[in-house]
C-alpha cells in the first residue's frame, strides 16, 4: 500500500514538474512584457515581478512600431482564402474519388498519396521558381496558393468522413433529379460539417502559426504576416526583450483563446490530421 | 434506406420486366457528361497538386544536374558534379550530425510522452489541466517560442534565475558552444513538439476498452505489465507514426535553430544550409541536389517504416 503512495506521490511530482517547464518560460515572457526599460536595465532578474502589472506601454509599441496591426490583418486574410479554398478543394476531391468510378481513378489516388510523403520544406527551391514565373512572389497569393495546394491532410479527412455519408442519400437525391454537382452541394457538403471544423481548426492554427512560406515569399514589410513581423522585431528592437516579449504575448494569446475554448474539437482535429 | 428506394424506383419502369436489370443504357451524351463529372471536381485540385508538388520535384531534379543560378538565363550542363560536391566537401555534409541532436532529442521526447499518456491514462487529479498544459506548446507560433526561449537562455535570463535560485550559480553562455546550443535548440524542439505525440499516445490508450484493465486488476496485474500487455500492443501502429515523423523531423529541422541562432555556432541544419545555398549565394543548382538527397532519405525512410510497421490505415483505394 505504501508503495502505490509513494508512486502516486511520485507521478505527481513529475507531473508539477512538466508543468513548471511548459510555464515558467512563458510566465517569465510575460512578466517582462509589462516591465519598462528602466527596470530591465537595472537587472532586476528575470523572474521579478514587474513594479507596475497594468503597464501595457510595450504592448503599444509593438503595435505601433512593430506594425503587428497590419500583421494581424494580412494573417486575417490569408487565414480566410486559404481555409475555404482548402475544404472546397479537399471536399470536391475526397467526392469525386469516393463517390465516382473512372478510369485512372488509382493514379489519382496515388499521386495524391505520394505527395503526402514529400515534406515541403525540400522542394522550396523548386517551387519559388514555379511561384516566382507566376508573378505571385512578394504577394498574398504566393502563400495562398502554396496553402491551398499542398494540403493533403485535408482530403484524408474529408475523405474519411464523406464514406460514413450512406450512398443512398445521393441515390434518393439523384431520383428527385438532381445531377451530380447538386448532390455535391446540396447533400454532401452540408454533412461534412464536423469534418469542415477539423479542417478549419488544424488548417487554421498551420496557417497562422505558419513561418518558413510567408518568410521566403514576401520579403516586403508591409506583407508582414505575424510570424515574419514578429521575427523583424529581433532587429530594431534588438537588446529591448521587454518590447520582443509584448510581441511574443500578442501572438501567443489569440492562440491561447482559441485553445481554451475549442480544446475538445482541437484534440479531435490534431489526433484525426496527424494519423490520416 | 438502399431497399425502400428501390422498391420505390421500380414502378417506373415496370414494361420491361424480362430486360436486364439496369435501365436502358443512357444516351451518348449523358454517358460522356457522366464521365466526364468527376473530372470536372478534380481539375483544380489536380492542377494545384501538379503545380506545386510534382512539378517542383521534377524541375529541382533536373536543376540539380544544372550549375543555374536562379536568375541569369543561363545554364549549363553539370552532369553529377552537385552531388560530387556534396558528398565530398565535408563543410556541406557535416549539417548531418546536428540532425543528430534532434533525433537523440525525439527518442527522449517519445519516452516521455509515452510516459504522461500512460500517467494520465489513469485517474488523475486535474487531469485536463495536465493535458492542456502538455499539449499547448504544440499550438504556439514558432517565432514567438523562438523568442521565448533566447530569453530563457539569454545570459541573466530565465535559465540562470530558476538555477541561482536553487543556488546553483552558473554564468555558462547556453548558446555559446556547438554543443551546449545544439542541445539547448534540441531541448527546445522537445518542449514543442512533446504535445503532439502525448495527445497521439494518449488517444490511442484510451481507445482501448477499459474492461481489459478491469480484468487485469482482478488477476492482479501491477500497473508496469497493465502497461506491458494492454497499452503497449494498443498504441503501436501510433508509435511507428511517431518515430517515423520525427526521423524525417529531424532531418528537416529549420524554425527553432533558425529563428533562434540563425545557424550559427554550428547549429546550422540541412534545410537551413539548403536555404542558404539557394537564396542568399545563388546557388540553385547545389541547393537543388542538396534538397533532392534530403527527400530520397526522408522517402527511403518512410519505405522502410512502412515496411516493419505495415500500415493497416492506408486504405484509400
Amino acid at each position: 500500500m505504501t508503495r502505490r503512495t509513494v508512486a502516486r506521490a511520485l507521478v505527481y511530482l513529475s507531473l508539477i514538474l512538466a508543468t513548471l517547464v511548459v510555464l515558467l518560460p512563458l510566465t517569465v515572457v510575460f512578466l517582462t512584457s509589462l516591465k519598462s526599460s528602466k527596470e530591465m536595465a537595472n537587472g532586476s532578474g528575470a523572474l521579478a515581478l514587474p513594479d507596475d502589472p497594468l503597464n501595457f506601454d510595450n504592448y503599444v509599441t509593438a503595435f505601433r512600431d512593430g506594425q503587428m496591426l497590419s500583421a494581424f490583418g494580412n494573417t486575417a486574410i490569408i487565414l480566410v482564402v486559404a481555409v475555404g479554398g482548402t475544404i472546397l478543394i479537399g471536399s470536391m476531391t475526397a467526392y469525386a474519388i469516393d463517390r465516382f468510378h473512372f478510369r485512372f481513378r488509382k493514379l489519382v489516388v496515388a499521386l495524391f498519396l505520394l505527395a503526402a510523403l514529400v515534406p515541403g520544406v525540400t522542394t522550396q527551391v523548386a517551387t519559388f521558381q514555379i511561384v516566382n514565373s507566376f508573378g505571385m512572389f512578394d504577394s498574398l497569393w504566393a502563400p495562398i496558393a502554396l496553402y491551398m495546394g499542398t494540403d493533403i491532410v485535408s482530403i484524408y479527412i474529408f475523405l474519411q468522413f464523406i464514406r460514413s455519408i450512406p450512398v443512398s442519400l445521393d441515390e434518393a437525391a439523384r431520383l428527385d433529379g438532381a445531377n451530380a454537382f447538386a448532390i455535391y452541394r446540396k447533400v454532401i457538403f452540408p454533412l461534412l460539417k464536423p469534418a469542415i471544423a477539423t479542417v478549419v481548426i488544424v488548417k487554421g492554427i498551420n496557417v497562422y502559426n505558419d513561418f518558413y512560406i510567408p518568410f521566403l515569399y514576401m520579403p516586403s514589410e508591409d506583407l508582414g504576416v505575424i510570424s515574419t513581423s514578429l521575427f523583424r522585431f529581433k532587429g530594431p528592437f534588438g537588446a529591448h526583450w521587454e518590447t520582443i516579449s509584448a510581441g511574443a504575448v500578442l501572438v501567443i494569446l489569440p492562440t491561447l483563446l482559441v485553445f481554451l475554448f475549442l480544446q475538445r474539437f482541437i484534440y479531435n482535429g490534431f489526433t484525426r490530421g496527424a494519423t490520416k | 434506406m438502399t431497399d425502400t428506394t428501390r422498391k420505390a424506383a421500380r414502378p417506373v419502369a415496370p414494361a420491361a420486366p424480362a430486360g436486364p436489370k439496369r435501365a436502358a443504357p443512357a444516351p451518348r451524351r449523358t454517358r460522356l457528361s457522366r464521365r466526364l463529372t468527376p473530372w470536372l471536381f478534380l481539375v483544380a485540385p489536380l492542377a494545384l497538386l501538379l503545380t506545386f508538388t510534382y512539378a517542383p520535384i521534377a524541375n529541382m531534379l533536373a536543376y540539380s544536374f544544372t550549375d543555374w543560378d536562379g536568375v541569369s538565363p543561363e545554364l549549363n550542363w553539370t552532369g553529377t558534379e552537385n552531388y560530387t560536391e556534396l558528398l565530398t566537401r565535408s563543410e556541406l555534409f557535416e549539417v548531418f550530425f546536428v540532425s543528430g541532436y534532434y533525433l537523440v532529442a525525439s527518442v527522449v521526447q517519445i519516452v516521455l510522452a509515452l510516459y504522461f499518456a500512460t500517467v494520465l491514462s489513469f485517474n488523475v487529479r486535474f487531469r485536463n489541466f495536465f493535458k492542456g498544459v502538455l499539449f499547448f506548446p504544440y499550438l504556439i507560433n514558432g517565432v514567438a517560442i523562438g523568442f521565448v526561449f533566447l530569453y530563457f537562455f539569454q545570459d541573466g535570463g530565465t535559465l540562470d534565475s530558476v538555477l541561482s535560485l536553487l543556488g546553483v550559480g552558473t554564468d555558462h553562455a547556453w548558446l555559446g558552444t556547438p554543443f551546449s546550443a545544439n542541445t539547448s535548440l534540441a531541448g527546445v524542439s522537445v518542449w514543442r513538439y512533446l504535445g503532439l505525440n502525448f495527445v497521439l499516445f494518449l488517444g490511442a490508450i484510451q481507445s482501448i476498452p477499459g474492461e481489459l484493465y478491469e480484468a487485469a486488476e482482478i488477476d492482479g496485474a501491477s500497473r508496469w505489465h497493465q502497461f506491458r500487455y494492454i497499452i503497449a500492443p494498443g498504441i503501436k501502429p501510433i508509435l511507428g507514426l511517431s518515430v517515423i515523423l520525427s526521423v524525417s523531423g529531424s532531418l528537416s529541422v529549420f524554425e527553432i535553430p533558425y529563428i533562434m541562432t540563425g545557424g550559427a555556432t554550428g547549429t546550422e541544419t540541412f534545410v537551413i544550409q539548403t536555404v542558404k545555398l539557394a537564396f542568399q549565394f545563388n546557388k540553385t543548382g547545389l541547393a537543388s541536389a542538396a534538397a533532392v538527397v534530403l527527400l530520397l532519405i526522408v522517402l527511403a525512410v518512410t519505405w522502410v517504416q512502412r515496411r516493419i510497421v505495415p500500415d493497416e490505415k492506408v486504405d484509400l483505394v
